[in-house]
């Protein structure tokens, strides 16, 4: 008999909120993390503005020792630790100095590439013939399993620990990787996430392939538009986001306090096919993502009540659109409401969908839903397919049953994710 | 800079490698970075490159092989400091 699996804790480490108090309440107002960053301007980059979380000394040493920050220089280890750090507290789950390993506890915390500048000092380094001074920190802090190595070793892990790796579809792929582990009966308990390092060389490569937005270095909060008629590229974030997930059973013996339940989902790709290529996503694998997430799930179509789209802002948003209509064959007067954390912090690439399942799991728990913001000029091709109702740009309060989460990555990947509101029974 | 000198300068430099307080307190020729102090051997490398740095040296492949204990660090650091010196 399978698992069934909820969620008992989160951590959050975003442009516009590095606690899960600040970033509930930033998305609940519509506060933008998105801000002017004077490096990139000095490097000539296209797109000046970027979404980085915002982190005192003081916290990052809570989280690390002495001689771990002595040669720390990777950002995405530091936003990887601090919210997986916080989901597991969050989850009511203690920190212990134990001989032996928690055995049932495993995480899998993806990320895209580890400590790029770290990477970029070592290199420096080498060519200047000065190997032996790279010292031991190179290759922990540029693995890319660096930050689930990490991770586990401060809360002990002895389950599966590792690092996915989907360019923007690792953060939601991370969560049904561990999903299933619980599902099957191979771990009681997986910290779920995926991270992303900040600074120019992790986004320079976007922004010399000009998928990121140009036109707004001097308003960077209104820089990130899914869904709207001006919409002109996406705004490259950073960051992490940790989910804590667990088999029911351990969660209710426990008394653990659970934010809502994953029903089931989907990873496919489309191979590239048809109109996929290595940038643009084949809609016949999109669309059967979500039809295989739905029948995985349980759940029919007309269930779902809030989809939080991967919506990045390019103009490829109205075909997601199209996309989740023809997966789901619904009316446009009768869609889910739709929503992208997006417009509020960018896109934080291999971040992006473990930042946004935390703020999936928010609102459900809590019964909002955040508004959009920066898509009052709303994309004509997005309005004829669906009725603009259905895209919040004020908060809604309300409680309500499903949601559904969705991410795409380069490579022509999707991952579609079915939460449900976990009520006591 | 005699030998006590360089043990009090070598007891600096290990310090944030290790977690013994009473071992580190008790520092003495004898110590031993790994059963002593309990330092991670993937440390020793960043230990050596902290006191080139110090001692303002450069110990070769074959040295840092035999700087496990605080004598044999301590002898291949005043040997350098003399070739250095003369």
């Amino acid at each position: 008999m399978d698992n069934r699996v909820v969620i008992t804790g989160l951590g959050v480490c975003a442009p516009n909120g590095t606690t899960i108090d600040e970033f509930s309440e930033a998305i609940k107002k519509g506060l933008s993390g998105i801000r002017h960053q004077p490096d990139l301007e000095a490097l000539n980059f296209s797109c000046q503005i970027a979404g980085k979380p915002v982190l005192s000394e003081e916290r990052i040493s809570q989280y690390f020792t002495p001689l771990e920050l002595r040669n720390l220089n990777s950002t995405g280890i530091i936003y990887g630790v601090i919210a997986g750090l916080d989901a597991w507290k969050d989850a009511g789950l203690t920190i212990e100095n134990n001989e032996a390993p928690d055995w049932d506890s495993g995480t899998i915390f993806g990320t895209g590439t580890s400590g790029i500048d770290k990477f970029r000092w070592a290199i420096n380094k080498i060519d200047a013939l000065e190997i032996k001074k790279l010292g031991s920190s190179v290759v922990i802090q540029t693995m890319a399993s660096g930050v689930s190595a990490f991770i586990s070793g401060k809360l002990g892990l002895g389950n599966q620990v590792s690092t996915n790796s989907s360019a923007c579809a690792t953060g939601a792929e991370s969560i049904l990787l561990a999903y299933e582990r619980i599902k099957t009966g191979q771990a009681i308990r997986m910290l779920a996430g995926s991270t992303s390092d900040s600074g120019p060389y992790i986004w320079g490569g976007f922004d010399a392939m000009k998928v990121c937005t140009f036109k707004h270095n001097d308003e960077p909060e209104k820089g990130s538009r899914p869904m709207s008629a001006t919409a002109s590229g996406f705004v490259p974030g950073s960051g992490a986001g940790a989910l804590v997930l667990e088999s029911l059973e351990s969660a209710v013996a426990r008394k653990a306090k659970i934010y809502g339940e994953v029903l089931g989902g989907h990873i496919n790709s489309g191979g590239q096919r048809g109109l996929g290529t290595m940038t643009a996503p084949n809609p016949t694998a999109v669309q059967r993502c979500i039809q295989t997430a739905l029948k995985n799930a349980g759940i029919e179509a007309r269930e779902i009540d809030v989809i939080n789209g991967h919506l990045t802002a390019t103009t490829k948003d109205a075909l997601e659109i199209e996309n989740w209509k023809a997966a789901l064959q619904l009316p446009a007067d009768d869609f889910p409401y739709i929503n992208s954390v997006k417009g509020l912090i960018g896109h934080c690439i291999a971040a992006s969908g473990s930042i946004e399942c935390v703020a999936s799991m928010l609102e459900l728990s809590e019964g909002f839903i955040f508004p959009n913001i920066n898509c009052e000029d709303l994309s004509p091709e997005i309005t004829a397919l669906i009725d603009a109702k259905c895209i919040p740009q004020t908060l809604i309060h309300k409680p309500f049953n499903i949601l559904a989460k969705a991410s795409f990555g380069f490579g022509d990947i999707n991952a579609c994710i079915i939460f449900k509101k976990y009520t006591h029974e | 800079m005699n030998k006590e000198e360089i043990i009090e300068a070598l007891k600096t430099i290990v310090e944030p490698y290790s977690e013994e307080v009473l071992a580190l307190a008790h520092i003495d020729e004898n110590t031993d970075f790994i059963n002593d102090l309990k330092i991670n051997s993937a440390n020793l490398v960043d230990i050596v490159l902290d006191i080139e740095e110090k001692f303002n040296i450069e110990i070769d492949n074959d040295s840092m092989a035999k700087m496990l204990t605080v004598k044999a660090t301590t002898e291949i650091i005043a040997q350098k400091l003399e070739a250095h010196a003369g």
